[in-house]
């Protein structure tokens, strides 16, 4: 697990832009209040309850790959957004703005995905600032 | 005799509930599936239809979405007029609770919150978490089908009296039963457009919560819900908790304006699994944790 955070930090490093954005979970300790963008192939996408989870497979400059871990809200909550079951399959290149988890390790909130296509979901997708219950 | 007034009541009912879905179907293709998420605004104010007398039948939205900070018109946010008056057992349960959400929410792997393992919500949690709901009606009742995991909920509008509160239960005509996740409820139609439901007998503190974010609620609590038709499209839908075991005063949890949906909607419902929880805690929830 070490290992795997010492790449992720890394990987935030090298590849994201950190910009500051409203917390979620206010009180909580969980997300960051800033947030993270990753580039990287579609691993999985779960499309179920308490949250959507999209996991993505990030490459580092060092060719180290790392797997972030990205959830978005309920699929009842983020269908307006325009997410559906088979928003994203495997190998699919996206780009994920996210707010990180405080501890430091590859996981995160969605904000919003720029699918291959160029298109994006957003908005309602998952970092729904204000709104945001973690199960 | 009885008999015959039943058959026209029911026929009234249902004449009543097909206008709502002929209305639909004057502005929408008839054969469809709409989407399942219920997401329709309100119609402008020169579109207004006034409200049918003495009807809550239809689907309704709330557009709140997951109502994560708490209760609507005081939400766990930090500020002082949000700042409940608890009873010092109430501000022990509070402390005790470790919400996902709210001014002292913890990671997933430390709450204790019922919900995460698929408990009932309980009355009036339904009230507060991810509010839609569809609400059928005849001579007898008003039934709430709630979207968040398809639960069904009661009120009795055929004259009955409100139960009294006992020690852990209530009575009735004298004999004693037992609390309910969703308690007793009575309605009464205060005018044509105005229902008025009384609710006791819930569970107690040790097993249910008011909101998402930790407030408590006691098997002492009375709540009060007004549902009032404000026109064909809007429901308000209020609520009062009066709960001494837990607060020092009555205060009122919400005032919502519920929005008419597309009767047709067969809705995407929230379910909670324990399977997906356990997934979704093993994928992310536990290491996002720092567990």
């Amino acid at each position: 697990m070490r290992n795997r955070l010492v790449k992720a930090v890394s990987v935030a490093l090298l590849l994201l832009a950190s910009a500051p954005a409203g917390a979620h979970h206010t009180g909580s300790t969980l997300l960051s209040d800033t947030t993270v963008t990753v580039k990287g192939v579609v691993k999985s996408w779960l499309w179920s309850n308490p949250h959507c989870l999209l996991t993505i497979e990030v490459k580092g400059a060092d060719g180290q790959v790392v797997e972030w871990v990205m959830e978005a809200q309920a699929p009842n909550s983020i269908y307006p957004a325009g997410y559906r079951n088979n928003s994203f399959k495997p190998g699919d290149e996206v780009t994920v703005t996210a707010n990180p988890v405080t501890n430091g390790r590859p996981y995160g909130r969605i904000e919003s995905v720029v699918l291959p296509n160029g298109s994006k979901l957003g908005g309602e997708g998952g970092g729904r600032r204000g709104n945001a219950a973690a199960q | 005799m009885a008999v015959l007034y039943r058959g026209v009541m029911v026929g009234l009912v249902g004449v009543a509930f097909g206008f709502q879905l002929n209305a639909f179907a004057q502005n929408t293709p008839a054969q469809t599936w709409p989407d399942p998420v219920p997401n329709r605004q309100a119609a402008a104010v020169k579109d207004k239809k006034p409200a049918p007398r003495r009807s809550l039948a239809g689907l309704w939205g709330s557009r709140l979405g997951n109502q994560a900070k708490g209760t609507q018109l005081r939400p766990n946010d930090g500020s002082p007029a949000s700042e409940l008056p608890y009873t010092p057992l109430g501000r022990q349960m509070y402390q005790a609770h470790k919400a996902l959400e709210g001014e002292d929410a913890v990671p997933p792997a430390g709450t204790n919150d019922p919900r995460v393992t698929c408990e009932p919500l309980g009355f009036p949690r339904y009230n507060h978490y991810d509010l839609g709901a569809r609400i059928y009606q005849d001579e007898h009742s008003v039934s709430i089908l709630y979207n968040y995991d398809n639960r069904w909920r009661i009120i009795w509008t055929d004259g009955r009296s409100v139960p009294t509160l006992v020690d852990g239960g209530v009575e009735i005509d004298g004999q004693y039963r037992e609390s309910r996740w969703m308690g007793y409820s009575v309605g009464k139609w205060l005018d044509d457009y105005t229902l008025e439901v009384q609710t006791v007998g819930t569970l107690p503190e040790e097993r249910v919560w008011l909101d998402n974010t930790g407030r408590p609620i006691s098997d002492r609590a009375r709540i009060t819900e007004t549902f009032r038709r404000l026109d064909a499209d809007t429901l308000e839908w209020s609520e009062t908790l009066d709960d001494p075991k837990m607060y020092t005063q009555p205060w009122q949890t919400m005032k919502i304006p519920m929005i008419l949906q597309d009767p047709r909607t067969d809705v995407l419902t929230r379910y909670c699994s324990p399977y997906e929880i356990e997934a979704y805690n093993k994928a992310y929830g536990d290491g996002a944790s720092g567990k």
